[in-house]
Formats: C-alpha cells, sequence, structure tokens
C-alpha cells in the first residue's frame, strides 16, 4: 500500500472510475459468465439472464478496483501500469476504495435479488477470493500468486450456470478448472517478456524467482493440463462433436504453442517471439472454447 | 491544463452527477423489469 502516493487536488473524472474497473480484463470475465449462463440447462427469462451478466461484470470491476487501490504502489513501478488512475495521480484512493467496496456490495445484492443466493455467494466470493487472497495475500509472497489466484479469474462460468440453474454441476466445474489451468500459462508467457517490470516491483512472478526456462517448463507442463480439462467436457459426454472438435483443435495449436515456448532458449525480450504468440493465443483460445461450448449446446438442444 | 481549477472541479462535478442521474434512473427501471420477470417466474 502507498499512503506515500501524493493527493490529486481535483475529484476524479468518471472515466478513470471506470479505467479502475480494469474494462479489458472484465470483457473476457463477462463473456465466460455468458458462456456458463447460456451454457445452462435453465433458459432465464432475459432481463435476469442480463442482470446476471450486469452483476459479474461489477464484480469484476469492483475486484479491479480494489485490486488498484491496494497495489498502488506497485502500479507505479511498472511500465504495463503506470499510467493507471492512482499511480498516475488522477484519483485520491479513498476514492477508489469507496468505489470499489460499494460497487462489490451492489454487485452481490444486485445478483441476489435478482437470480438467487447461491449465485450472489458465489460472486461475493470470488471478489473477496481476488483482493484477499490473491491481491493482498499472495502476489506479493509467493511465485504460485497466479496458480491459485486464478481461481478468481475462473469463476465467471460457474457464476452465471448458478444464476440460470441455482446448483453447481459437473460442467460449470470443469469451465472453472479450464479458466484456472489456464491462467498460469497465460500469464506467465506475459511475465516473461515484461519480467524486468515485476523484477523492478519486486514481484515474485515465476520468471524471477525460478529462472526463464523453468517457466518454460512450467507454462508446457500446464499446457497439458488444460488441454485434459478442455477435452474433457467431450470426453466425459458433457458436450458434442462440435465442442470435441473445437477443444482437440484448439488444445492441439494451445500445445504446439507451449512447445515452441519450451524450445525457445531466447534470454532477451527481442527473442520472446513465441511466448507473445502464446499469450495472444490464449485469449483467443478462452474465447474460442468457450464460444464452442455454446454453440454445441444450441445445436444439440 | 484548465487555467481555472475551480471551473474544472465544477466540470467534473458536473459530469458525474449527470452520469449518477443517467444510472439511478436505468437502475430503477432495472429493478421494475426484474419484479415484473420474477412475477412472471412465479406464476
Amino acid at each position: 500500500m502507498t499512503p506515500s502516493i501524493a493527493q490529486p487536488a481535483l475529484p476524479a473524472d468518471w472515466r478513470d472510475l471506470v479505467a479502475l474497473t480494469k474494462p479489458r480484463v472484465m470483457s473476457l470475465v463477462v463473456f465466460t459468465g455468458l458462456c456458463g449462463l447460456l451454457a445452462a440447462p435453465v433458459a432465464l427469462p432475459p432481463v435476469l439472464a442480463f442482470t446476471a451478466i450486469l452483476c459479474i461484470a461489477l464484480g469484476a470491476g469492483a475486484a479491479g478496483a480494489l485490486n488498484q487501490w491496494y497495489e498502488a504502489d506497485l502500479d507505479a513501478k511498472m511500465r504495463r501500469t503506470a499510467n493507471r488512475p492512482l499511480p498516475a495521480r488522477r484519483m485520491d484512493r479513498q476514492t477508489a476504495l469507496h468505489f470499489g467496496v460499494g460497487l462489490g456490495a451492489f454487485s452481490v445484492v444486485l445478483m441476489d435479488l435478482a437470480t438467487n443466493h447461491l449465485a450472489a455467494l458465489l460472486l461475493a466470493v470470488s471478489i473477496l477470493f481476488y483482493v484477499l487472497i490473491y491481491t493482498v495475500w499472495l502476489k506479493r509472497r509467493t511465485a504460485q500468486n497466479i496458480v491459485i489466484g486464478g481461481a478468481a479469474g475462473a469463476f465467471p462460468p460457474l457464476i452465471g450456470w448458478v444464476a440460470a440453474t441455482g446448483q453447481v454441476d459437473l460442467m460449470p466445474a470443469l469451465l472453472f478448472a479450464i479458466i484456472f489451468l489456464w491462467t498460469p500459462p497465460h500469464f506467465w508467457a506475459l511475465s516473461l517478456f515484461v519480467r524486468s517490470d515485476y523484477a523492478n516491483a519486486n514481484v515474485p512472478m515465476l520468471p524471477v524467482v525460478a529462472g526463464i526456462q523453468n517457466t518454460r517448463l512450467q507454462i508446457l507442463l500446464y499446457s497439458i493440463t488444460v488441454a485434459i480439462a478442455g477435452i474433457a467436457p467431450y470426453a466425459l459426454g458433457l458436450t458434442g462433436l462440435i465442442y470435441g472438435v473445437s477443444a482437440v483443435a484448439l488444445n492441439a495449436i494451445f500445445l504446439f504453442l507451449a512447445v515452441a515456448v519450451f524450445a525457445n532458449r531466447a534470454e532477451e525480450v527481442s527473442g520472446m517471439k513465441p511466448e507473445r504468440r502464446l499469450f495472444a493465443f490464449s485469449i483467443l483460445y478462452l474465447f474460442a472454447l468457450f464460444s464452442a461450448v455454446v454453440i454445441d449446446h444450441w445445436v444439440i438442444a | 491544463m484548465n487555467p481555472h481549477p475551480e471551473d474544472e472541479v465544477l466540470r467534473r462535478q458536473r459530469e458525474r452527477a449527470r452520469l449518477m442521474a443517467w444510472l439511478l434512473g436505468a437502475f430503477v427501471v432495472l429493478l421494475f423489469l426484474i419484479t415484473v420477470a420474477k412475477i412472471g417466474l412465479n406464476k
């Protein structure tokens, strides 16, 4: 935390409040939450479905705001994040804290009102997990921060499903597992080519603590687990052929790119094209795989 | 940078107040629609 960061005199611009919610991260959260909701065997009335997704988005925004509130000192040390509202001194920390807490509480209450208690509980757990377990507890202490903290980002499809059905089933648990296992190779690929940022900020990301080659090995190993989790819904008979074919193709590309990362010996950022490729593809992978879940469900239905 | 900081403060407060008014209005409409949908579910 940074009580030392100077406080601005002007009230925060509303655009900076929006920036505090990490809109780009939110897009992936909203998409996976929507897919969880659309893949569920129960269809919610459109207005309730819309509200459920809105609550997932607001909850993710609240978690992002509280993350930025707590990490303003770290963000100030990293090029990638130095222009965020708090480190750039366009907003005072109290505004960010109030905004994050208010938005989080509002999203949980609204979710409870529109859908069910379990969905609201899971939303609250996901926000608290991201803020307390990942941001406050793990991020600055262990190289496993992303591994355990990845659970926070894996909640949205589960919440979407539970908002529609009111219960946790095997399929949303597998969707949770896919994102949970996907998070480490996704973030470690990024952290390889921005590792100097993490090193300067004293964040114990794996490349900083365990070295570049070890991180590449871990990326490959986790990519294998991603493939197993990705193909499991088809192998267990929970999805049809559309998902099965998509999952095999997408995971084959993911593994191929992970092998390329593992085979890379470059130590300089300029030689880390395989890492950049894997990072970019990992985002596309998640969008495509979750789209396949929904398309497959609709075709079967 | 605005040469009159108090003007900038007022501008930002006005923008935020206007946005908040729209959001509150949207929230009221959403609550109404949620209520209608819930009544429909319970029929």
